[in-house]
């Protein structure tokens, strides 16, 4: 496999004042054919790459990617990672992501730096208590770690939050994940691109895919800027790009892109040591390493693929924040960005066969992707190397937007991120 | 921030505005003839373009009314509005 990081690798290139490191990943060009090409590669692509070759010994893959791996919405998320979701379905999807999580950096010698620092869920008002409490009930009986604290455990928890009786918005009580928490989504992207490579796949970045060839109903190959790669099984991870991907196919898919908005802060000292989101009012922020606020808004109002975010967005999520946050009213923020989104109408993901035989789509995770990446692509590799759906996945084809057998969790869990 | 010209109000912030999605999609007149399969093509496939989109709004803090935009979703640019029932005009009219 690679030369494996570890104390003494460390100690050995500081020697060579860490001149002499090895590549992480190669940076091959296209072969005319391989047995199965992913397209996109940003964390779930590469993540499906990873377990073909691993669980299922598929190793002839090409990852294809249109600009940098990574620099897409695995670049533009605000890394939080839990699996509290309502139904049983989703939050079965999303704990077996978060226990792969759990194992992550051991298991592909490359630090994620994922911090269970926990994850709270604010209430504002007595109904969304109640509805956290449901999710919390839902969530034990599925095995998942949640609790409700009470508004005085909040204030413990998160001293700098405004819990007064008069806030804005008050807080009533929050759901709770310890489990839950943040990783650091660049090494998630280049952690996986390592371990894919060590395993002989190629990562194949400024090679766009421009069309999609088929026969006799099944997909042959792709033309891609970089010449036409023949191969007979082709899974798609795009996001905010899966509906251009299905016209070239020649179907539509039940999915809107809409940008979703972030963006981070100066860095100051550690004043938040855990995650706190509010799905009311649309604030998700948690404190990086380098001291600076990840602040997540919500969704923009209409389809878009600028990948820039209106205004009005920003103006009310940091209204938001500052009345949750008082103390972070003369902050002044560093960045702002977008995510390409693509939302299905029931939130939920689609990871699945298509119209097109040897054709799979793993899309419409929406808002809440990142933390999905492990375990989506777990799923989705099952699906590409054997046809059939994981059972984990089996909910989540496109044949329930036939039958309306829909995983509704656009109330419960899912408008966060 | 989109300027958006309500044909009635004239250009206004879309904070005043809903997008109320992809426009020309018609109910169907006898949805108990139709299978599932049409139906559920009715209810949840979107083309959702990258470039010239077609879309309902509705002047929800105005004057209330619906109309079609049509819009380009890479540049943001709004290229014309035209009224709810019409056909949306091809490129180059605008």
């Amino acid at each position: 496999m690679f030369d494996r990081y570890s104390i003494f690798s460390l100690a050995r290139n500081a020697l060579s004042s860490h001149q002499n490191w090895p590549r992480a990943w190669r940076n091959p060009a296209p072969r005319r054919r391989y047995a199965a090409i992913i397209v996109g590669g940003g964390g779930h692509g590469l993540a499906t790459a990873y377990y073909l070759a691993r669980e299922y010994g598929i190793r002839d893959v090409a990852v294809l990617e249109r600009g940098l791996i990574g620099l897409g919405n695995s670049g533009r998320n605000t890394t939080i990672v839990r699996s509290n979701y309502l139904w049983d379905a989703s939050a079965q999807l999303y704990e077996h992501s978060l226990k792969i999580w759990e194992r992550l950096s051991r298991e592909i010698n490359y630090n994620v730096m994922f911090s269970q620092r926990g994850v709270l869920n604010l209430a504002h008002d007595a109904h969304g208590l109640r509805e956290l409490r449901r999710r919390v009930e839902a969530n034990r009986l599925n095995g998942i770690d949640s609790e409700i604290l009470s508004t005085a455990q909040v204030q413990r928890q998160v001293p700098a939050l405004n819990c007064a009786p008069d806030a804005r918005y008050p807080i009533l009580g929050a759901s709770f994940q310890r489990r839950g928490g943040v990783a650091r989504h660049d090494a998630l992207v280049w952690g996986l691109a390592r371990a894919v490579d060590a395993l002989g796949i190629d990562i194949i970045q400024h090679c766009e895919v421009t069309a999609i060839r088929q026969a006799g109903g099944r997909i042959i190959g792709v033309d891609t800027s970089r010449g036409p790669i023949d191969a007979r099984t082709v899974g798609v991870a795009v996001a905010g790009h899966s509906s251009v991907l299905a016209h070239m196919a020649g179907f539509r898919l039940p999915l809107q892109s809409h940008p979703l908005q972030a963006f981070v802060s100066e860095p100051i000292k550690p004043v938040l040591d855990t995650v706190v989101m509010s799905n009311t009012v649309h604030v998700y922020v948690s404190q990086s390493d380098k001291g600076e606020l990840v602040v997540g808004a919500g969704m923009d109002g209409y389809k878009s693929y600028s990948q820039r975010g209106s205004f009005p967005i920003v103006e009310a999520t940091v209204n938001a924040l500052v009345e949750l946050f008082p103390s972070f009213r003369r902050l002044k923020m560093l960045r702002q960005w977008a995510g390409i989104v693509d939302v299905a109408p029931d939130a939920s993901p689609i990871i699945s066969r298509t119209p097109v035989g040897g054709l799979y789509f793993n899309c419409g995770w929406g808002t809440g992707g990142f933390k999905a990446t492990p375990g989506s692509g777990h799923v989705f590799a099952h699906l590409l190397a054997t046809g059939e759906p994981h059972p984990l996945g089996e909910p989540f084809t496109l044949d329930r937007f036939v039958t309306g057998a829909l995983v509704d969790e656009h109330g419960a869990a899912a408008v966060a991120h | 921030m989109l300027l958006i010209p309500c044909p009635w109000c004239g250009p206004r912030d879309e904070t005043e505005f809903t997008c109320g999605g992809e426009a020309h999609i018609v109910t169907p007149r006898a949805p108990e003839d139709l299978d599932d399969e049409a139906w559920g093509e009715f209810l949840y496939l979107r083309t959702n373009p990258k470039g010239r989109c077609a879309e309902r709004w509705v002047h929800t803090h105005g004057c209330r009314r619906w109309f079609n935009v049509l819009r380009d979703t890479v540049t943001e640019r709004i290229l014309t509005v035209y009224e709810v029932g019409a056909r949306p005009p091809q490129a180059g009219d605008d």
